[in-house]
């Protein structure tokens, strides 16, 4: 049985929600009540059914309307997809990854033939049916890279190896927890990680580094990241703050369970074979609080991993505004009863 | 985190003479005496082989007699960065293996040079850099892309789309530009004062 791709928005008049389905499956990323910064990275294994780790590459009910919607983004600001001259390499490492792994786990939706280098690629819930020629870029309406990641959920950064530390030469970011990439590209490391608090003097940066640098072909690996986003917005990028800051002043005790979400990176790490480059997937999930609350137990712990976070983390996640208002909310679904270890509901 | 202990940001160090066949100083403003301090250790026959970039800026012509005292192979003086651009450019082309760079002067210089540099292939080891006189910031707005050049002020007016910017201490080399945020987009109506803080 195929997915059942919905028809919505992430802008407008926001008419993104989860189905029960789509909650259940929901990467909660707290396994404790508490939060802070670690290195928290797992080799990428494909999970459970019906959970988003089933497959390398998780498709799911929003894939068609994310897909339109970095569409738009990307017809109003080209520069949200970019790709220094020395990554072409890895944006057709990028594409073969994405394509065959879709291809072998969605094979009702996806499918790809290779005959050598002439490639056929059909996407039926994007209607995309595509032959070119693996490594010619010019029979392709966009480069490698940008091509494959307009038809895969989640933003991509590519990262050139070299001088022991990783470079962000190219990367498609449409679905941002307040980063640019136009700012960003070309930085090491360290300097694109400049402005997060605590991790750097906590080692977490170095450490990461030195783990990623030896990644092998064929072992990805992968961590979470969250923050919070007020309406189901993709697209809370830098470039746009002007026009969605505002949303954040829009919270209430009554409209809560439906403007404030969740939002969790699923963030993945492979090493490309014939470009030595990293690729650095980072797929968004968005969870609103009444969808959250219908767990018990995500409900009890989100509200004191809320109430507890380091005021630096709050502050570094923009939720200053609104943290209290949100805090108050969810205490009334937590009766204090401990929490089972884990992620996953009760 | 404060700016110093920003990672992005770049270190810069102090002149020094380095071994090589040709010597090539770029600098503004206050920069010129970060060469007078160079050429206190420099060897005898350092500056026969130097040719120096110098726009004056808001220094006028306090250093240029100086300067022209060390009888550099050849003296350019510059009426702003963009006017010695295209010669900085060629000076780059034209440029053999064992040429040492030499950049002094304010940040805004320093990254544009070094943008230059980039460009043309210079490699990053061979460049010296010092940071001296004004601390006004290239700043770059997140949303309209445009840069505002000679920031003093937290927060700063955007002189494109004219949008009120804080000035953050996130740098980026390839733009040679700090960034710059909407200060007040979650309320349009909150409007900071304005302070003079990198001078
Ligand atoms: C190589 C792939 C990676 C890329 C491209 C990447 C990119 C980024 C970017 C662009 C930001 C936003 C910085 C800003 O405020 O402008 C960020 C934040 C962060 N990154 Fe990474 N990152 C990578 C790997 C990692 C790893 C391996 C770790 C740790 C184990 C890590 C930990 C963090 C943390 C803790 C934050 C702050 C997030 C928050 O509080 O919301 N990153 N990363």
């Amino acid at each position: 049985m195929g997915i059942n791709f919905k028809q919505e928005t992430f802008r407008d008049d926001f008419s993104f929600r989860n189905s029960p389905e789509q909650v259940r499956r929901f990467p909660f990323p707290f396994h404790e009540d508490g939060y802070m910064y670690s290195v928290n990275i797992e080799p990428h294994v494909p999970g459970a059914k019906n959970t988003v780790f089933e497959h390398l590459f998780d498709v799911d009910e929003h894939y068609v309307s994310e897909m339109h919607d970095r569409a738009l983004v990307l017809a109003e600001d080209p520069l949200r997809c970019q790709s220094l001259p020395h990554m072409t390499l890895a944006g057709w490492d990028t594409l073969e990854l994405l394509m065959t792994e879709k291809a072998k786990s969605y094979p009702e939706h996806f499918s790809l033939t290779r005959d050598g280098d002439k490639w056929h690629w059909v996407n039926r819930p994007l209607g995309i049916d595509d032959r070119f020629t693996f490594g010619d870029t010019s029979t392709l309406p966009y480069d490698p890279l940008e091509y494959i990641t307009r038809q895969s959920q989640g933003d991509f950064a590519v990262l050139d190896q070299r001088d022991g530390n990783l470079w962000m030469d190219a990367g498609i970011v449409t679905t941002q927890a307040d980063w640019s990439l136009d700012f960003d590209i070309g930085m090491n490391f360290f300097e694109w990680h400049a402005p997060v608090p605590l991790a750097h003097e906590m080692g977490v940066f170095k450490r990461a580094l030195k783990f990623l640098m030896a990644l092998q072909q064929g072992q990805p690996a992968r961590r979470h990241n969250w923050t919070m986003t007020i309406n189901p917005r993709l697209d809370t990028s830098p470039e746009n703050y002007h026009k969605w800051g505002t949303d954040r002043t829009t919270v209430t005790p009554e409209n809560v369970g439906d403007k404030v979400h969740l939002r969790v990176e699923i963030q993945m790490f492979f090493r490309l074979p014939r470009s030595n480059a990293l690729l650095f997937p980072i797929r968004c999930y968005l969870i609103k609080m009444d969808e959250l609350v219908t767990s018990p137990k995500w409900a009890r712990r989100f509200h004191r991993v809320l109430r507890d976070l380091p005021p630096e983390l709050a502050e570094y996640k923009g939720l200053v505004r609104y943290r209290p208002t949100v805090v108050e909310w969810l205490s009334k679904y937590d009766d204090g009863a401990p929490t089972s270890p884990g992620f996953g509901p009760d | 985190m404060s700016a110093a202990s920003m990672l992005s940001r770049p270190v810069y160090g102090t002149l020094s003479p380095q071994a090589g066949k040709h010597h090539l100083l770029v600098a503004d403003a206050e920069g010129a005496a970060a060469i007078l301090d160079l050429a206190k250790n420099a060897p005898a026959d350092f500056f026969a082989k130097a040719h120096i970039i110098y726009i004056p800026g808001a220094s006028g012509p306090e250093y240029i007699d100086a300067l022209k005292a060390l009888n550099p192979e050849r003296f350019y003086e510059g009426p702003s960065f963009a006017a010695a651009l295209p010669r900085l450019r060629q000076t780059f082309d034209a440029a053999h293996m064992g040429t040492r760079l030499y950049i002094a002067g304010s940040e805004g210089l320093i990254g544009q040079v070094m943008q230059v540099a980039a460009e043309a292939g210079v490699d990053h080891a061979s460049i010296q850099t010092e940071q001296r006189g004004s601390l006004a910031r290239r700043v770059q707005c997140v949303h309209c892309k445009g840069i505002t050049e000679n920031v003093t002020t937290q927060p700063v007016k955007c002189s494109h789309c004219g949008l009120l910017l804080l000035v953050r201490d996130h740098y980026s080399r390839r733009y040679a530009a700090f960034q710059g945020v909407c200060i007040n987009a979650e309320d349009p109506t909150d409007i900071p004062p304005t302070e003079e803080i990198f001078r």
